[in-house]
């Protein structure tokens, strides 16, 4: 009685071993056709289009931090040949103005970061340029973060606090029409 | 001779490959789900630049892709070899942007167009000038949220 009913059950059975073989092929054929993308980037926002020009002249220039990227790749800071590495610590000293003095920045708030390049200037440069100043703020945020709440700086932080640290050290990053030096023909 | 046959008695069972489906299977899933196929072919050689302070693009369907980069070998002859813009699957010039991101936005729920990302992938070996015209057109169209494509750096 029982090995009767054992041997029914296998009869019934559906062979399995097929089925490994259909996986397998669907696999292969994801796995040749998958690119894992690391869609990652540097998000920047515009500023939106306007057709007046807008007058720089009514800042103070100690707190405007001018960057210039020429055409031949050529770093000018604050009116002075400068060194890429030397970047990031530069802005964030003129941010911050530790020491409290005369040519850099009142305060966070007022400090901005004046971005000109030529038509001609390398990508890749630009965006090393535009990366190492957004380094700069990052790190700054990431400290006052761990000052003020003890944690570092990320999106996953409440939103309240994040505001609180943009406030007081906000991101401002100004990008000046370039100049058609070295415009690519 | 008699320890074999004693096995062979034994009738030890076959391992069971009914699971092996499910294991594949499991793998298939997990390709399945990291997978994106690639929808438009590159017509532009992009190799874009290393960074460091990078964020993530988060939902695909909220993001169009600019590419910048000179023509690949296979259309050097017909394009030459200045920095060009691709949209989907061909050239086009700046003043084609605004339909490219008007068809695009279209597609996209519109409590949500607010967040739609311009991804832009850029040759690290292109001059400014091709950039910076499509950035004013981006701004002219009111597309603000731009993401520069870039890779982590590696140390």
């Amino acid at each position: 009685m029982a090995k009767k009913s054992s041997k029914d059950r296998l009869t019934n059975e559906i062979n399995a071993g097929s089925m490994a073989d259909i996986a397998f092929l669907l696999l292969i054929f994801f796995l040749v056709t998958t690119t894992i993308v690391q869609d990652k980037g540097i998000t920047v926002k515009l500023p939106p289009w306007s057709e007046e020009e807008v007058d720089a002249t009514k800042l103070k220039t100690r707190n405007v931090f001018s960057v210039l990227v020429n055409a031949q790749n050529q770093l000018l800071v604050r009116d002075e040949p400068a060194n890429i590495e030397q970047l990031k610590d530069r802005a964030k000293e003129f941010i911050m103005n530790p020491r409290g003095q005369e040519d850099l920045a009142e305060k966070p708030t007022k400090a901005i970061i004046s971005l000109k390049n030529d038509r001609g200037t390398n990508y890749e440069t630009y965006l090393e340029v535009y990366n190492e100043l957004k380094a700069a703020y990052n790190e700054l945020w990431d400290e006052e973060a761990q000052r003020k709440y003890g944690t570092e700086y990320s999106d996953k932080m409440p939103r309240e606090q994040k505001k609180a640290i943009k406030g007081k050290i906000p991101f401002v990053l100004s990008e000046a029409e370039p100049t058609a030096f070295g415009e690519e023909k | 001779m008699s320890k074999f046959s004693k096995k062979r008695g034994k009738s030890t069972p076959a391992i069971s490959t009914a699971s092996l489906p499910d294991i594949i299977f499991m793998l298939l899933f997990f390709f399945m789900v990291v997978t994106v196929l690639r929808d438009s072919s590159l017509m532009v050689k992009v190799n874009t630049p290393q960074a460091s302070e990078l964020t993530k693009l988060e939902e695909k369907s909220l993001v169009n892709y600019l590419y910048i980069g000179r023509p690949t070998d296979q259309y050097k002859e017909q394009y030459g070899t200045s920095p060009r813009l691709q949209l989907g699957d061909k050239f086009a010039t700046v003043d084609d942007i605004p339909l490219f991101l008007e068809k695009h936005k279209i597609k996209v729920a519109e409590n949500k167009r607010a967040r739609i990302t311009s991804s832009l992938k850029v040759d690290g070996d292109v001059t400014m000038g091709i950039v910076q015209d499509i950035k004013t057109q981006l701004r002219k169209s009111n597309q603000l949220k731009v993401n520069y494509s870039a890779k982590p750096k590696s140390e």
